[in-house]
């Protein structure tokens, strides 16, 4: 099962496998440091439940779910 | 470096206290401008140390140089063009991996590079630990700690400054090393490069394009396989350009079938595996990680079910704040103004002059001064917020409800600094990447309730409403214009410009606590935008309007009016009032208020000061006996004169805070969309909307028996 940042839960870490999407989107992603093999932890959804925030290498992101869906995730010990 | 005169640029990502440091660097002495044919700031300021004097350019804050936005396009041009002397690359050193994202790309530039490490306190604190001269070593370039916040360090990146050599071990071979796949492309393009050279001479001869500075041809070949749309275009220029740039597609698409991936993405990828490699050896981290600061803040402050409440409440103690922490110096500047007036009046001999000058500039100006308190306090609160770090927290927390309306969260942000201008709040939409999301923010924008129409409010109010009453009035005419935006938002969105959303990906900063000196600096340059207007726009407007008020001074017989009253009704301001009355009429309103709402179209302030001068001028009638009349408050005198219900009082807040933006934001969305379609249109349809909305809520208020 292929899991994506959108259905990791409050508190939980995994390592991005790829990110997937097109274009400005998709780069705008990875230049932010969100390139595959990058560990991420899931702070907390927004009050309303959307957008998201993560935590990777020591800064805070906000991302709407929409765009978490297109990063594709590994558990840290090295499963899917 | 011994030069006399140096030019020097700072270059970081958004919230690495970049501005702190400039603040630091530069103190007071600073302008304010703009990039031409951009709506990016300029920031620019000077200094002198030692023997050399500096001036210092604020880069506006970019995460890359992709030319995505305007911003980085802009920073871009200025280390290219300008012939920099230096370029000092500040970075956050609690975030040292993307941070460097940047540096290395500015490395790739090829210009004389220093590294400051700003906010090490904070890193220090989260335990993160750096190793500054093998990260000097590794990158070849000199490292500085800063806290900018502190003014630690400011000392020491002058002196790197004045003792920089060009002849920095490493400051050339010190570059990011791409996969060999890439590399093989760009020694192939490497071959095709001495043709471009001489393009580039060539237009340099006859353009002052981009293109037109020797670049590093490496970094033009990296941006040409980046697919940069703004390097293709300006190298495209020319038959030699045109054929590197079509050079430069054949190796894409080589590499995009080797590679199974688009270069571009490989190219940051390699980046960031690059400056990984720095970190493990440079940097060391703590495998202890508990929470931060900014961590344990935002479990309260972005918490599920507080998160809202604490915004709303942050929102509403702002403006609380405003209001009545305002009123007392309003008070005294109000009885300044009025005693200036009486002092004119009792000095000078009545005429056309002493009527200007009384009644036209010390009416018209000092309405609008009078309320500078509270605009400065808003101001304050707004600079707080974003030096703080809770903006983007407010993004984050209202992005759903944005985002619904067709908005974009950072949309939020324009918006609330549309309560205090909409000129910077239209100038903030550019933080906006997607083209429509932007023109939405900026045709709504207008709707938030700026700083100059808090005077028509603050006067109804005192003038109307019981004191207990007022900030739960004033709320609710703000709560009107944000539930506006919020309809024309999506309104617009869905009919007028259909179309996808700009991406939401937001940095969440490191809270920190503004210099007093930042916040201060921040204030006075937006206070000083609205003083501009005051002393210009404003002054104009009410000079044309006394004389509107005034002329003709005579009837067709060549005779004086018999009574002032009589004066007015048949000034051109009168005939121009009663021309328009029908179309006010259903609303409730007067002529008079139909003339002050036509000067208000200048700038929302004007509707005061015409109010004003209305009444002044009916007070020389007035005045021989009643001697104390002419001392009382503005707010009182409307309230004696003009016999309004606080219904119809507030009908006209409605209209003056949906109606019209004024000259200043309809020049800046003339200039920001680059035509005058968009200016137009807000014109026309803020004057419906302001209609429509008023005559609803005249009617509702008379069927619910307000009208009394």
């Amino acid at each position: 099962m292929t899991r994506t940042l959108k259905d990791l839960a409050p508190g939980d870490s995994a390592r991005i496998k790829f990110v997937s999407g097109n274009g400005s989107i998709r780069r705008r992603i990875v230049e932010m440091g969100l390139v595959p093999g990058v560990e991420l932890t899931m702070e907390r959804y927004a009050p309303l439940g959307d957008p998201v925030e993560i935590k990777s290498q020591g800064f805070h992101l906000s991302l709407r779910k929409v765009e978490a869906d297109t990063i594709f995730l590994e558990s840290i010990d090295g499963g899917e | 470096m011994n030069r006399k005169n140096m030019v020097i640029a700072l270059a970081g990502n958004p919230n690495s206290g970049k501005t702190t440091i400039f603040n630091a660097l530069t103190g007071a002495r600073q302008h304010v401008g703009n990039y031409p044919g951009v709506t990016v700031e300029r920031r620019e300021g000077r200094l002198k140390y030692k023997d050399h004097e500096m001036t210092i350019i604020d880069l506006p804050g970019t995460y890359g140089l992709s030319a995505y936005s305007p911003d980085e396009v802009v920073a871009r041009q200025v280390i290219v063009e300008e012939k920099l002397d230096l370029l000092v690359n500040i970075v956050d050193a609690s975030n040292l991996e993307r941070n460097l994202y940047l540096t290395m790309q500015l490395k790739e530039l090829e210009v004389p590079l220093i590294l400051v490490l700003n906010m090490a306190d904070v890193a220090e604190r989260n335990q993160v630990k750096i190793n500054y001269e093998l990260l000097a070593q590794l990158l070849g370039v000199p490292v500085i700690r800063a806290v900018g916040s502190k003014n630690e360090g400011i000392y020491d990146i002058l002196e790197a400054v004045v003792n920089y050599s060009s002849h920095q071990p490493g400051s050339r071979e010190r570059q990011v090393r791409y996969r060999p796949e890439i590399e093989n492309e760009l020694m192939r393009l490497q071959g095709e490069l001495p043709i471009v050279k001489t393009a580039a001479q060539e237009a340099a001869a006859q353009t002052d394009s981009l293109a037109s500075t020797s670049l590093p041809s490496r970094w033009q070949l990296i941006k040409l396989l980046e697919n940069d749309r703004e390097l293709i275009r300006q190298t495209s220029a020319n038959t030699d350009g045109q054929n590197i740039v079509s050079k430069a597609t054949e190796s894409r698409a080589r590499l995009a079938k080797v590679l199974g991936e688009e270069p571009e993405i490989a190219l940051v990828e390699d980046r960031y595996a690059y400056i990984r490699g720095i970190c493990r050896e440079a940097c060391q981290r703590s495998a202890l990680d508990k929470a931060t600061l900014t961590e344990k803040f935002d479990n309260i402050l972005l918490n599920r079910i507080l998160g809202i409440p604490i915004f709303l409440g942050f929102m509403w103690l702002l403006f609380q704040l405003t209001f009545t922490l305002g009123s007392p110096p309003m008070e005294w500047i109000d009885a300044g103004v009025a005693s200036l007036g009486d002092w004119l009046n009792a000095h000078m001999a009545e005429g056309m002059v002493r009527s200007l000058l009384v009644d036209g500039i010390v009416g018209g100006v000092g309405g609008v001064i009078v309320f500078m308190p509270n605009i400065l306090l808003l101001f304050l609160g707004i600079a707080f917020l974003e030096g703080t770090g809770y903006m983007a927290r407010a993004a984050f927390v209202m992005d759903q409800v944005m985002h619904k309306a067709g908005l974009h969260g950072k949309s939020f942000v324009p918006m609330l600094i549309g309560f205090g201008c909409s000129v910077p709040a239209i100038m903030a939409t550019r933080t906006l990447e997607n083209p429509r999301d932007r023109l939405v923010t900026m045709l709504v924008t207008p709707l938030m309730s700026c700083g100059a129409r808090l005077p028509v409010y603050s006067l109804l109010i005192a003038a109307f409403f019981p004191t207990q009453m007022g900030g739960n009035v004033l709320f609710s005419i703000y709560m009107l214009g944000i539930l506006m935006a919020i309809i024309m938002a999506k309104v617009f969105r869905t009919w007028l410009l259909p179309g996808d959303t700009e991406p939401f990906v937001m940095e969440l900063p490191t809270y920190q606590l503004p210099t007093i000196k930042s916040i201060l600096i921040h204030m006075w340059e937006r206070t000083w935008l609205y003083l501009k207007k005051a002393g210009t726009i404003i002054l104009a407007v009410s000079i044309i309007m006394w004389a509107l008020f005034s002329f003709p001074a005579q009837d067709s017989q060549g005779e004086e009016w018999e009574t002032p009253t009589v004066a007015l009704e048949n000034s051109y301001a009168g005939q121009l009032g009663r021309f328009i009355e029908p179309v006010f009429n259903p609303l409730g309103f007067d002529w008079k208020t139909s003339v002050a709402l036509v000067a208000g179209m200048g700038a929302k302030e004007v509707v005061v000061s015409t109010l004003g001068t209305l009444y002044s001028i009916e007070d020389t009638d007035a005045l021989a006996e009643e001697e104390a009349e002419a001392t009382t408050g503005f707010a009182e005198r409307a309230r004696e004169q003009s016999g309004y219900s606080p219904l119809i009082a507030y009908v006209l807040m409605v209209f003056t805070l949906l109606y019209v933006p004024c000259m200043a934001s309809i020049a800046v969305m003339k200039r920001e969309t680059n035509t005058w379609k968009w200016p137009l249109f807000t014109i026309g349809y803020t004057i419906v909307l302001a209609w429509a909305v008023s005559f609803l809520v005249y009617r509702g208020g008379l069927l619910l028996g307000l009208g009394v």
